[in-house]
């Protein structure tokens, strides 16, 4: 429960609002998926998803400067410290993409969470049957990692994008990121999903899916509740018997059907 | 000699028509009253396929090249709202009064489509209401989905949580 110090090493900027923060190696072993709570000296806690590991290990995290701590956390330069407990909760099913067709549907920062992912199946020990990237942002300057849906691109997986609205300069997709699923994309009967995003956006794409013939326990979602203590014991992520923080935040979708239904939380 | 071309032409139109997704599971005489409304259209770069404010006099289904939806604003460029490529319909406010575009349509690319004359197919589809029905069972889905579409853009759920 004690967070342990961590110094940031990098800081990049990924869009107005979005930095990437990279902290010097301490040992962590987090999975894609898993997140990390890191605290900002004075201000407060957050729970961040793991977006990265450097070469050494070193962490890395992916921050939407939208309140005061990810704002604190966001601005803090190489060589500041910052407080780092984790890593939490499961990650995603990658063992399951063997041999399987592997469509991963991001939404804004959700693309953060599933970089990981995106790496090690378009990597060199990648066993996936195909790997598509379904990735919907609010604008073209929105969209992260540019550079790497090229990599990813150019390693063979599908890398479809599209935008909420374009004005000028844009001559890729503009519309809703379920309009970029279609037949033949995967076969229903070997298929493997992973959704991270807003849950109205992840809501209508397992619906999507599912209404193409992908199987509720295919697909996985990252979910992410107000999470507080990050081991089960505050309850603030409660949803009936489940603990986001614990028992999540990766959840396969026949058991998150229900805690989605949850509009009280 | 050229009445053969001019056959050919309107074999190969029915043809692209009937493997059309949109219009998949029409029957051969309605397809063939379709026919009859429709002609093969190319559009470059640029070309504006719609413009709102104007009279919706035809609408097109898409065969080669993608097509942005977008409405002006003064003193910007216009927003691009939606993208269409092959296999996609562009335009449906022929349907319904008063029968103008509510945006403009534009090519991204060299465009090509079956353009449909929609008086023609109004009228047709007045005479025939199985034709009507046909056409109503295809874009009534069509517009619910851009609906939800639109709501999701509303929203602007990357904005605020994503």
């Amino acid at each position: 429960m004690v967070p342990r110090p961590g110094r940031v090493r990098r800081r990049s900027r990924e869009t107005a609002n979005v930095w990437t923060l990279e902290l010097e190696p301490d040992g962590d072993g987090a999975e894609p998926g898993q997140f990390h709570m890191l605290y900002a000296m004075g201000v407060g806690e957050v729970p961040i998803s793991v977006s990265g590991t450097s070469r050494d290990g070193g962490m890395v995290h992916t921050i939407r400067d939208a309140g005061a701590v990810s704002r604190a956390l966001a601005g803090l330069r190489p060589g500041a410290g910052l407080g780092v407990r984790g890593p939490f909760g499961t990650g995603w099913p990658l063992a399951e993409a063997e041999g399987r067709d592997v469509v991963v549907m991001a939404g804004g920062i959700g693309l953060a969470p599933l970089r990981p992912v995106l790496r090690r199946l378009t990597g060199r020990g990648g066993k996936a049957r195909r790997v598509a990237l379904l990735y919907g942002a609010r604008s073209p300057a929105d969209l992260l990692y540019p550079r790497e849906l090229d990599r990813w691109r150019a390693r063979g997986a599908i890398v479809e994008v599209t935008v909420d609205h374009a004005v000028g300069g844009w001559d890729g997709k503009v519309g809703v990121v379920t309009a970029l699923l279609g037949p033949g994309l995967f076969e229903p009967s070997r298929s493997l999903a992973m959704i991270c995003g807003p849950e109205v956006m992840m809501r209508f794409s397992v619906a999507a899916l599912m209404d193409l013939g992908m199987p509720a326990a295919s697909i996985y979602v990252s979910l992410e509740r107000n999470m507080k203590c990050a081991v089960g014991h505050c309850g603030h992520c409660q949803l009936g018997g489940t603990f986001v923080c614990r028992d999540g935040p990766v959840f396969r979708y026949d058991r998150a059907a229900p805690l989605l239904g949850v509009r009280e939380l | 000699m050229t009445d053969d071309l001019a056959e050919r032409g309107r074999e190969g139109l029915k043809r692209i028509l009937a493997e059309q997704p949109f219009l998949a599971g029409l029957d051969a005489p309605h397809l063939e009253l379709l026919h009859g409304c429709a002609s093969n259209v190319r559009f470059e770069t640029g070309a504006f396929l719609l413009r709102e404010g104007e009279p919706a006099n035809a609408f097109y289904l898409l065969r080669e090249g993608r097509v942005a939806l977008e409405i002006h604003a003064p003193g910007g460029p216009p927003v691009v709202f939606q993208t269409l490529g092959p296999g996609e319909v562009v335009g449906v406010s022929w349907l319904v009064p008063p029968y103008r575009w509510s945006y403009d349509a534009r090519a991204l690319e060299p465009v090509r489509a079956v353009g449909l004359d929609a008086a023609c197919l109004r009228r047709k589809c007045d005479a025939d209401h199985h034709l009507g029905y046909a056409m109503m069972t295809r874009f009534v889905p069509l517009l619910v989905g851009r609906l939800q579409a639109t709501r999701m853009q509303i929203l602007d759920v990357y904005g605020h949580h994503g």
